[in-house]
């Protein structure tokens, strides 16, 4: 096994089947309507890389990634929405030139914290740094009182609760629980027609891919496999001298960028950003993509997000009363049977026997996207 | 945010507001004993909580249904049957769920997390699928409707002293078993150390089993007193589950002293600020002080023991 390449052979193979089946199939097969649906998906898949690097290999567990996914997905949202509500769009309001919801509360100037998302700049690099900013104060209290497992995903479950009701009851600043809606122009390019939504759906594509090899690099990087040490032997990474608590803040907030990427990717693709996308239940469905997907898989959790995510839109079609049955038994059968998921399953089943069929010569397939079960791997704190 | 009120006023208000935030303490004193034998002793996430504190409320509700057909005569009474039917049943739904899901999952708390979760979600669309989506409210017996006056300014709910009533008798009737029944030390035992307990003869399978189903049953007898001051719905239990969470750790997961006083202090909050600002700047500001404190003193007020 090389141990510095930061990609192996057979993640390669994933990969450029991955890209294969996004870049080139997807676009062929589907129509616009369907591939905007992809495109949707996809930036829950952003999440579940984070969920993959925070939670599969340094072992936190965070339920408040929709907080991370919100926020950036919110500081898009407010740059689309200035541009949408120009003086001239909304001269039947009270107070032209401010969003309609605002003047629908009687708010009659713009507050300042909306003043420098007039800036596609400072929006870009907000969607990036507010999140990580706010994982990072998180995380630094956290994990500096040694506060982890069961605890941290507690409070990030808090945190998702606050920002929720903070969103809604905030009617004036946020568009409380319709959220920002009505978005049209990136720039003065408008992102409603077809021809807009598949250059946004390659973008977004493109982003993904900068994330899976972030994701990659970290991995196979040294500080992957401090990362993962710490998962399986905390104490042991501390008395070597290692910051255990730096390492833990910096997977958080790499997970929180991701998501935030993939939030503000959100509000671009659909058109619309609203809290029901930053509450404890989507951000612990975003863990359930991430855990059918498997945890320890950068490959495997995009693969999860895609597949739930189509289930759950045509089953959710079609039978509405089963997909809850459908959903909550899949994560129980999932998380009691296949704690590593789908890759779990392709690693511990598939995988040997595609090896066997070639050749005897490879003993085992050890280098494959997870790197061993997780039966009591996840810290028991 | 006090300048328009008299003294006199302030006072009442904060009596008033007082008694809200002890009917709100009962609910999360109720639903968090449960949580706190499974969460604390056990260390086992119980997302489903709210869901089997529904099930109480819905045997309540049908009970009561019951009697209003087929017992009239009865009815002043039936919420004491009621009661002890939402024990039974999610005590016994939680034996189930204990059997199939969580012993074998003991090892990885965090994974009990997601695996509830998924439970609460199929617990949940039941109810929607067989009591409907609607949220039902019980009748209540005429006895318990109305209210004392204290004074001109303060009134009191009859049916909201009775649910204080109950929750203390509840607190004590745990505080009982667990800390001077024979039970209650070999559960103790199973928790401070599992191996040494099984090596003195406990059945350590048998003590897990049987204070999930405990943790269940309270959480039932919450749903049951739940039903007397608000209306349950098929999603009623997942807005409390993350407070109840919250009271729990805040109170120090381990300390059922800590655990009412952590309820007594977010709920008197959260109560006396909803009067002077929205609903939900209430709720926000209580729960930022709470998440502030716990990241200043993570093992809560209480604190038996140093986390690991």
């Amino acid at each position: 096994m090389t141990e510095n390449r930061f990609v192996n052979r057979s993640e390669l193979i994933g990969i450029l089947l991955l890209a294969a089946f996004l870049v080139v199939i997807l676009p062929l097969c589907l129509d616009v309507f369907r591939l905007n649906l992809v495109a949707k998906y996809l930036t829950y898949a952003f999440v579940a890389l984070g969920l993959v690097v925070c939670w599969g290999y340094c072992g936190i567990l965070s339920l408040g990634q929709g907080v991370f996914f919100g926020l950036g997905g919110y500081c898009m949202a407010m740059f689309l929405k200035l541009e949408a509500s120009s003086v001239e769009n909304t001269k039947i309001q009270s107070t032209p030139g401010i969003p309609d919801f605002m003047d629908w509360n009687q708010i009659t100037a713009l507050p300042a914290f909306w003043q420098p998302f007039h800036s596609l700049t400072f929006t870009v690099f907000a969607i990036i740094l507010v999140p990580g900013l706010f994982a990072f104060i998180i995380g630094a209290a956290m994990f500096k009182r040694r506060v982890g497992g069961t605890y941290f995903a507690i409070i990030t479950q808090a945190v998702a609760a606050i920002l929720t009701i903070l969103i809604v009851g905030q009617q004036g600043y946020t568009g409380g629980i319709n959220g920002m809606t009505d978005l049209r122009t990136l720039k003065g390019w408008d992102i409603r027609p077809d021809h807009a939504k598949i250059v946004l759906y390659f973008f977004e594509v493109g982003l993904l891919f900068v994330c899976i090899f972030i994701a990659q690099f970290i991995r196979h990087s040294k500080l992957g496999r401090i990362l993962v040490a710490m998962r399986e032997k905390e104490d042991r990474v501390r008395f070597s001298g290692y910051s255990v608590a730096n390492f833990k803040i910096f997977a958080f907030c790499v997970a929180a960028m991701f998501a935030a990427v993939g939030g503000a990717m959100f509000a671009l693709n659909v058109g619309f950003m609203s809290p029901s996308f930053v509450g404890i239940v989507p951000s612990i469905e975003m863990v359930i993509y991430t855990a059918v997907g498997g945890r320890l898989s950068i490959l495997g959790a995009i693969c999860g997000t895609l597949l739930v995510n189509f289930a759950k839109t045509s089953l959710s079609e079609s039978f509405p009363e089963l997909w809850l049955f459908g959903l909550g038994g899949l994560f129980i059968t999932v998380v009691l049977a296949f704690p590593n998921g789908l890759a779990g399953i392709w690693t511990d089943y598939v995988a040997p026997r595609i090896a066997g069929l070639f050749t005897s010569r490879k003993s085992k397939s050890g280098d494959g996207w997870a790197e061993k079960p997780v039966a009591d791997g996840a810290p028991a704190e | 945010m006090f300048g328009d009120y008299s003294i006199g006023d302030l006072g009442s208000i904060f009596v008033m507001q007082g008694f809200a935030g002890l009917i709100l303490f009962s609910v999360y004193v109720l639903m968090a004993l449960g949580l706190a034998i499974i969460f604390g002793q056990m260390g086992v996430i119980n997302m489903a909580h709210g869901e089997f504190m529904i099930l109480g409320a819905y045997v309540t509700w049908m009970t009561s249904n019951f009697f209003q057909a087929y017992l009239p005569g009865l009815f002043a009474g039936y919420f004491f049957l009621a009661m002890i039917l939402a024990f039974i049943a999610s005590g016994a739904l939680g034996m189930l769920v204990e059997w199939a899901l969580i012993r074998h999952l003991y090892k990885r708390p965090l994974d009990t997390l997601l695996a509830t979760w998924g439970l609460s979600l199929i617990l949940q669309q039941a109810y929607r699928s067989i009591f409907g989506a609607r949220e039902v409210g019980v009748e209540l017996p005429q006895w318990m409707l109305g209210s004392l006056h204290v004074s001109d300014s303060i009134e009191v709910p009859i049916n909201g002293i009775f649910v204080m009533a109950l929750t203390v008798l509840i607190t004590i009737a745990v505080a009982y078993v667990m800390y001077l029944s024979r039970w209650g030390r070999q559960v103790r035992a199973v928790v401070q150390n599992r191996i040494m307990a099984g090596a003195v003869g406990i059945n350590t399978e048998k003590v897990d089993r049987y204070t999930f189903a405990l943790g269940c049953g309270i959480a039932g007898v919450a749903g049951s007193a739940f039903t007397m001051i608000g209306s349950t719905g098929p999603t009623s239990g997942q807005l409390y589950i993350v407070d109840t969470f919250l009271v729990v750790v805040f109170g120090g997961a381990a300390s059922l002293l800590g655990t009412i006083a952590s309820a007594f202090s977010i709920s008197q909050t959260q109560s006396t600020l909803e009067f002077f600002l929205s609903g939900s700047m209430a709720k926000v500001l209580t729960l930022l002080a709470v998440v502030g404190i716990l990241m200043l003193r993570p093992q809560g007020l209480f604190a038996l023991k140093v986390r690991k």
